[in-house]
């Protein structure tokens, strides 16, 4: 079985910059990390290798020191990764994310499956998997907690909100694992030191098949952001002060009250 | 946006070099005896004025033709339900739905699909809304995806809505994005206020980058727009008791309904401790310094007869089950009572919970973003304060026996 991974390299912590002006996240200067729910969806990818042959390869989207989650996941067990940069990437939102994701995979076929994590911890939407799938016109299942292959199939296990739904799904298909669905193995130092940079392939906008600048970036973005405020502030509070003990009165004072205790 | 062009017909080997000397960024590159612009290139325009006449001209790029919105009206729910109940959510995007209506003068709708709903249809009416859009055939009873994004296309197409409101379960998570891609339009996830403009357009909020900030998003240039919102964020309308709306049942081709994909075994989830279900919370966060510590919130909540909930970090450490995650990537809350102990509160936590009746928060920083939020706002100790409340409450208790 032949998968590509989609990942995301995501700033380490949630003190991030945006620029006034654009709205764009500012991503220089920052210390990142590999998406943590991208985690998932790659041991998923390496069990399912493990057990029916084929490759793993990773692909992400980003700026050129994107390359270092890449070969995060090359030093887990990923074959290879693809690094899609390009200026006319910048600002994207997650219409054309997935549009130039799916135009980095047309160049990478053949696949029999791609794996998506459940969202991002940066832009928490969850909808660039379902996006790239229909891109791709290929069926796609969501929160997907187990799979397994059965000839030019898979048998998927579904977690909606009520209950769980086992599908047999016709290959190639997207696929978007949940959280927690496994424990992710961490880098190896020895796959670390044997990782060299061919094993590395950058695409930018001249090697996807449309070349139309309009659908990438921000100008192929469907959605604008107007502005970006601080959150609001409740002006109508109470400040308890004092020792432990008197808190600890005034609480219970307020828990009483409320016929909670 | 610009690019430039050049008119290969009007470079010649006298000209070219005066034109290469013209352009101070390095912009312009000599090949094959023609000119290339270069990634130095800054759009001055330099070249265009003063290079020879109409060799070099600056054109704007294609502009799409924008959107028609007069052509797009009324905002639609997508109504979830288990084939017989509507989700709550549901209901709740309805009654967030008719006041941006009101704003436009627009119908509401409600779009449903499945087998054998017209009770369904029916309870929908109940909420208000001017039409319900129902699809049922039996081949629609469980939802996979190919035929319900190939149902919610084809009403898309014959009703054109202006706004496509829907909730944002793991079902619509998964749903929205397909039919927004399908449409080429925005998608706005999570959304914790809607408004509407008088142009139509809608105005979407949420939180951002982790949440320190807020973000108001339009899709102005693109229709339907897609928004998803979680459970509980807004607050479901009393129904009314004679319903003015219509049932529209609509028709579809076979052939759409049509999918390879196969559903093999549905098992129902036994209904566990729900916090987005629960009157008093009390929840935890990075104040705590060991997992085993968190026993004593466990204790008062106990004492309480409420659940604990958690933030991200602690889920994310491994001491909490994701279940009890409050915020927006886990679940919104709407308790009665919650105390919530060592949260610093970013917003992405506070979107969860901030629609509780009272919010008491202990925090050692007395700049912590929870007290933005908190109706009590208790600047101390976690480790000093929680065990004398529990012993104040435990004695409380059993003099009330």
């Amino acid at each position: 079985m032949n998968i590509i991974v989609c990942v995301k390299q995501v700033p380490g912590s949630s003190e991030v910059e945006v620029d006034p002006e654009t709205g764009v996240l500012k991503r220089e200067g920052f210390s990142t990390k590999l998406n943590p729910y991208d985690l998932y969806s790659l041991e998923m990818s390496f069990s399912l290798r493990e057990k029916y042959g084929g490759t793993v390869r990773t692909l992400t989207m980003g700026p050129p020191q994107a390359k270092a989650a890449l070969y995060e996941t090359i030093h887990m067990g990923a074959d290879e990764g693809t690094l899609l940069t390009d200026r006319a990437f910048g600002g994207a939102d997650c219409l054309a994310t997935s549009y130039a994701l799916s135009q980095a995979i047309r160049k990478m076929e053949p696949y029999d499956l791609i794996l998506c994590g459940k969202q991002t911890t940066d832009g928490d939407t969850a909808q660039v998997g379902s996006e790239l799938s229909e891109e791709l016109g290929i069926p796609n299942i969501g929160n997907a907690v187990a799979i397994e292959k059965q000839d030019g199939f898979v048998i998927v296990t579904q977690n909606l909100d009520d209950r769980v739904v086992v599908k047999k799904v016709p290959l190639p298909c997207l696929i978007c694992a949940d959280s927690e669905i496994n424990t992710p193995r961490l880098p190896s130092y020895r796959r670390s030191l044997e990782t060299s940079e061919e094993s590395i392939t950058v695409y930018t906008l001249a090697d996807c098949p449309d070349q139309d600048k309009s659908h990438y970036g921000l100008l192929g973005s469907a959605t604008n952001v107007e502005r970006i405020f601080p959150p609001e502030k409740n002006t109508d509070r109470k400040i308890l002060e004092g020792s432990s003990e008197e808190v600890s009165a005034q609480i219970f004072g307020l828990l009483k009250n409320g016929k909670y205790v | 946006m610009a690019h430039l062009v050049i008119h290969k017909e009007k470079v010649n080997p006298e000209n070219i070099r005066k034109v290469l000397d013209i352009c101070p960024f390095g912009g312009l590159t000599e090949k094959n005896g023609t000119l290339e612009t270069t990634a130095g290139c800054r759009m001055c325009g330099l070249c265009v004025r003063t290079g020879p006449e109409g060799m070099i001209t600056k054109e704007e790029d294609v502009v799409l033709p924008a959107v028609d919105k007069s052509a797009w009206k009324g905002i639609v729910v997508y109504a979830e339900h288990n084939g017989a109940a509507v989700h709550n959510v549901t209901l709740e995007l309805i009654g967030k739905a008719a006041e941006l209506a009101a704003v436009t003068k627009e119908p509401v709708y409600a779009f449903l699909i499945g087998s054998g709903i017209s009770d369904t249809a029916k309870q929908l009416l109940r909420y208000g809304v001017d039409k319900v859009y129902s699809y049922d055939y039996p081949e629609l009873k469980d939802f996979i995806m190919e035929p319900y994004a190939n149902v919610f296309e084809d009403f898309i197409n014959k009703v054109k809505p202006s706004a496509v409101l829907v909730g944002a379960t793991n079902l619509g998570r998964t749903l929205a994005p397909r039919i927004a891609a399908r449409f080429r339009t925005g998608l706005t996830a999570d959304c914790t206020r809607l408004e509407m403009k008088e142009n139509t357009d809608l105005i979407q909020i949420r939180p951002a980058f982790g949440g320190n900030i807020m973000a108001q998003i339009v899709t102005p240039n693109n229709r339907p727009q897609f928004s998803t919102v979680r459970y509980k964020i807004f607050s479901a309308p009393a129904p009314v008791e004679t319903p003015h709306g219509t049932v529209e049942n609509m028709a579809i081709e076979q052939a759409k309904l049509k999918t390879l994909v196969e559903i093999l075994s549905i098992r129902e989830k036994e209904k566990t401790a729900d916090i987005s279900e629960t009157d008093v919370i009390v929840a935890v966060g990075r104040g705590f310094k060991t997992q085993a510590d968190t026993d004593m919130a466990k204790e008062l909540a106990d004492v309480l007869g409420g659940q604990i909930a958690c933030s991200r970090p602690l889920v994310e450490n491994g001491w909490f089950d994701a279940k009890r995650q409050i915020g927006l990537s886990g679940r919104t809350v709407h308790a009665k009572m919650i105390l919530t102990l060592g949260i610093s509160g970013k917003v992405q936590f506070a979107a969860g919970m901030k629609g509780s009746d009272c919010i008491i928060s202990i925090n050692s920083d007395p700049h912590a973003q929870i007290f933005d939020v908190a109706h009590y706002a208790v600047i101390g100790d976690i480790y000093e304060i929680v065990p004398k409340l529990t012993a104040l409450c435990r004695e409380a208790k059993k003099n009330a026996l």
